[in-house]
C-alpha cells in the first residue's frame, strides 16, 4: 500500500513537473549570483529563484500571430506612445513579412510592444538579474565568466559586425541551462530595464545612493574585466521603453513557484 | 649731392625704411600669444557673447583641416556627426573592426569660434551593434555631453553647448566600456579659436595619435580582434598616427614647401600611452602646451602629448626635403608604426644644412 502511494505520488510529481515546463522553455535553477554592479543595498551576491526562459527568442512568425490576434498592435494601428516610428519596420506590412524571414528573431519591438506579447502568452519578460544570471552561463557551466577563452569569445562577438541577414533563432549552441543566443544574435528587452545601474555617460555611476564614482572606469562594478557586461549595461542605458531598434528583440519568461 | 639725387636716395632710405619696418612686423601682435605671468583669477573669466545666426560646421577628415574662421562675432554652429562600425585597414593586409565617428578613425576635425554655440547631434547608424554617445573636452557640462548623446542603433540625440574656452580638445566615445570604445577608434579634434583669431599659417594639418591593441602580433595578416588583456597591461601591438599604419607615408605624406610656416593640430586619443612627439630635422618655434590658449615655450626639439590631450606646433621650413614625425619612444616608430612623413619641397640652402661640404678644414680631412 505505502509503495503503491509513494509511486502514485512520484508519478504525480513527475506529471506536475513534466506539465509545469512550458514548451519552448527550460527550468533555470535558482543561485546567488554577483550583479555586474552593487545593488543598492551594497550586497555583492543576490539571490535569484527558480524561473523558465524561453531557449530561444520571440520570431517574426510568432509576433505576426500576435499581431493577427492584437489589432491594435499593428504597425500602422500602433500608439505613438508605445512604440517609436520604427516600429516593425523590417516588415513589409501590418502583416506582411516581406523579405523578413520568420524563424529570425523579431526586432523593432519596443518594451511595451514585448510585454504586450508576453502578456498575451500569459508570460512576462526577464528581469535583469534573471537576464544576466542565466547569460553568465557558458556551455559547461553555469558561471562561465572565470573563463578567459568563453569571455573572449563574447567580447569579439560584440566587436564583430552584425551578419547580415541576422542568423536564424537557434543557431548558437544552447548553454548550461539549456537556453540559445542569449549572446550573439540580438539585444534582448528586459522588464526592468530602467533600473540598469548605470548612467549615460557610462563612466559615472551613480547609483540611488548617489556614490561618487570617478569618470574613466568602472569603480563600482564587481568585475572590471567583464566588458560583455558593460556593454550590455551601458545598451539598456540608452534605451526608453518606447523605442525600436534595429537589433534590440525579446524573450519570455515564468516564475517557477516551488522549483 | 644735387636736389633730384638728393630726393632720390631720400625715397630710397624710406621705402627701405618701410620695406624692412614691415617685415619684421608678424601677422599679429605677438604679445597676445607670448606667455605672460597670469592673474590669479586668469581664464575665469565668462566670455557669453550674442549669439547671431547659423552655420552649419565645415568639418573635416585627418590630416585636412578647416578653414580658419573670419567671423568676427559668435553664431549657432550645426555640427552633426554618425557612429559608423566598419571593417576596415589597420595595416596593410590587417583588417580591424573600427568603432568610428564619421567613418574613419580619428573622427573629424570641429572648427569654431570662442563664444560660438554648437548645437551637436550624435546619430548611431541602423547597422552598429552597440550604443555610443560623444564626450568634447571643450564642452563645460555633464560628462562633456555624454549623458545628453547616448544613442542605441538607429537613433539620435542633440545637446547644445558654448565653447567657451580657446583650446585644442580632444573628443571620445564614453560609453560603457569606455576604454574599449576609444580603442577601436573613437576619438577626434575640435578647435575652438581664441575671439581674435590665431596667427595666419601656410599649412595646417590635423594629427592624431593613438594605440590599437589585437589578438595577433603587429603586422599579423587577417581580420584582428581587440585584446582586452593587452588593453588592461597598456602593451599595444600598433602605435600610429591618424588610424593606421602607413596614413601619411609614401603617397599620402603631408607636402609643404620652403618657406612655409606650417602649424600640426596634435591630439593623442591613447586610450593608454603618452606621446613624445618629434619632427626628424626640425625645431618647433613655438609650442602651444597641451593645446592650451598661450605659447608656453620656443624652440622645442619633443612636446608630449597626454592621452586624451593635444598640443599644437608651429615650425618654419627651410630647408628641402623628407621630414619624419615621429613618437620619440622609438620603439614604437620602428615596431608599431608611429611614423609619418612631411615632404618639403623648395631650393636647398647650404648656409642652414649642407650634406656635401667641399670647403673648410674638416671637409679637406675627409678626403
Amino acid at each position: 500500500m505505502n509503495r503503491l502511494l509513494a509511486l502514485t505520488a512520484l508519478l504525480a510529481l513527475g506529471a506536475a513537473a513534466a506539465l509545469a515546463q512550458p514548451d519552448g522553455m527550460v527550468l533555470v535553477r535558482g543561485g546567488a549570483y554577483q550583479p555586474l554592479y552593487e545593488s543598492a543595498g551594497g550586497q555583492e551576491e543576490i539571490p535569484v529563484e527558480s524561473f523558465f526562459l524561453a531557449e530561444t527568442a520571440v520570431t517574426n512568425a510568432e509576433y505576426l500571430a500576435f499581431v493577427r490576434e492584437n489589432p491594435q498592435w499593428r504597425r500602422s494601428r500602433v500608439k505613438p506612445l508605445f512604440a517609436d516610428d520604427g516600429y516593425l519596420r523590417h516588415w513589409a506590412g501590418d502583416l506582411d513579412l516581406g523579405s523578413a524571414l520568420p524563424d529570425r528573431p523579431v526586432v523593432y519591438v519596443s518594451w511595451f510592444a514585448a510585454r504586450a506579447y508576453a502578456e498575451w502568452k500569459g508570460m512576462r519578460l526577464p528581469t535583469t538579474d534573471e537576464w544576466e544570471y542565466a547569460a553568465s552561463a557558458s556551455e559547461m557551466r553555469p558561471d562561465g565568466r572565470e573563463d578567459p577563452e568563453y569571455r573572449r569569445r563574447l567580447l569579439a562577438w560584440y566587436g564583430r559586425r552584425m551578419p547580415d541577414p541576422m542568423p536564424a533563432v537557434g543557431s548558437t549552441p544552447p548553454n548550461y541551462w539549456g537556453v540559445r543566443d542569449l549572446h550573439g544574435l540580438v539585444w534582448e528587452w528586459v522588464g526592468d530595464f530602467t533600473s540598469a545601474l548605470i548612467t549615460s555617460d557610462s563612466r559615472s555611476n551613480r547609483d540611488r545612493d548617489s556614490k561618487a564614482f570617478c569618470a574613466a572606469g568602472a569603480v563600482g562594478a564587481a568585475d572590471f574585466e567583464d566588458y560583455a557586461a558593460f556593454l550590455r549595461f551601458g545598451f539598456r542605458g540608452g534605451l526608453d521603453a518606447h523605442y525600436t531598434v534595429p537589433n534590440l528583440g525579446f524573450r519570455l519568461a515564468l516564475d517557477a513557484p516551488n522549483l | 649731392m644735387t636736389r633730384p639725387r638728393f630726393l632720390l636716395t631720400a625715397l630710397a632710405l624710406l621705402l627701405t625704411g618701410a620695406l624692412t619696418f614691415t617685415a619684421c612686423q608678424p601677422d599679429r601682435p605677438a604679445a597676445d600669444r607670448t606667455p605672460v605671468a597670469l592673474a590669479a583669477d586668469a581664464g575665469a573669466e565668462l566670455y557669453l557673447p550674442e549669439v547671431r545666426g547659423e552655420e552649419i560646421a565645415v568639418i573635416t577628415h585627418a590630416p585636412n583641416v578647416p578653414p580658419p574662421i573670419t567671423r568676427d562675432y559668435a553664431t549657432r554652429v550645426i555640427v552633426e556627426m554618425e557612429t559608423v562600425e566598419l571593417v576596415k585597414e589597420l595595416a596593410d593586409g590587417v583588417e580591424y573592426t573600427f568603432w568610428t565617428f564619421d567613418g574613419n578613425a580619428p573622427g573629424p576635425f570641429v572648427r569654431v569660434r570662442e563664444g560660438d554655440l554648437v548645437s551637436f547631434t550624435l546619430k548611431n547608424a541602423d547597422d552598429s551593434t552597440v550604443p555610443h554617445n560623444i564626450d568634447l573636452h571643450a564642452v563645460t557640462g555633464t560628462g562633456g555631453g555624454a549623458e545628453a548623446t547616448l544613442v542605441v542603433p538607429g537613433h539620435a540625440k542633440t545637446m547644445e553647448f558654448r565653447a567657451l574656452k580657446p583650446g585644442l580638445y580632444v573628443y571620445h566615445c564614453a560609453t560603457a566600456p569606455v576604454g574599449l570604445h576609444v580603442a577601436n577608434g573613437m576619438y577626434g579634434l575640435i578647435l575652438v579659436e581664441p575671439r581674435e583669431g590665431l596667427p595666419a599659417v601656410d599649412k595646417e594639418f590635423y594629427v592624431m595619435q593613438s594605440e590599437f591593441y589585437t589578438a595577433g602580433k603587429f603586422n599579423e595578416k587577417g581580420h584582428q580582434d581587440f585584446d582586452l588583456q593587452k588593453a588592461i597591461d597598456e602593451e599595444p601591438d600598433y602605435v600610429v598616427f591618424n588610424g593606421r599604419v602607413g596614413s601619411m607615408t609614401g603617397e599620402n605624406a603631408l607636402q609643404a614647401s620652403v618657406g612655409e610656416t606650417v602649424r600640426l593640430f596634435l591630439g593623442n586619443g591613447g586610450p593608454n600611452l603618452t606621446s613624445s612627439f618629434h619632427v626628424i630635422g626640425e625645431i618647433f618655434d613655438r609650442v602651444y602646451g597641451e593645446g592650451g590658449s598661450v605659447i608656453n615655450q620656443t624652440n622645442v626639439q619633443t612636446t608630449g602629448i597626454p592621452a586624451g590631450g593635444s598640443s599644437m606646433v608651429e615650425f618654419k621650413l627651410d630647408v628641402p626635403g623628407r621630414y619624419t614625425l615621429v613618437d620619440h619612444a622609438l620603439f614604437r616608430a620602428f615596431n608599431k608604426g608611429a611614423v609619418g612623413i612631411l615632404e618639403v619641397t623648395g631650393d636647398e640652402n647650404p648656409l642652414i644644412f649642407n650634406e656635401h661640404p667641399t670647403s673648410g678644414e674638416l671637409a679637406h680631412n675627409a678626403r
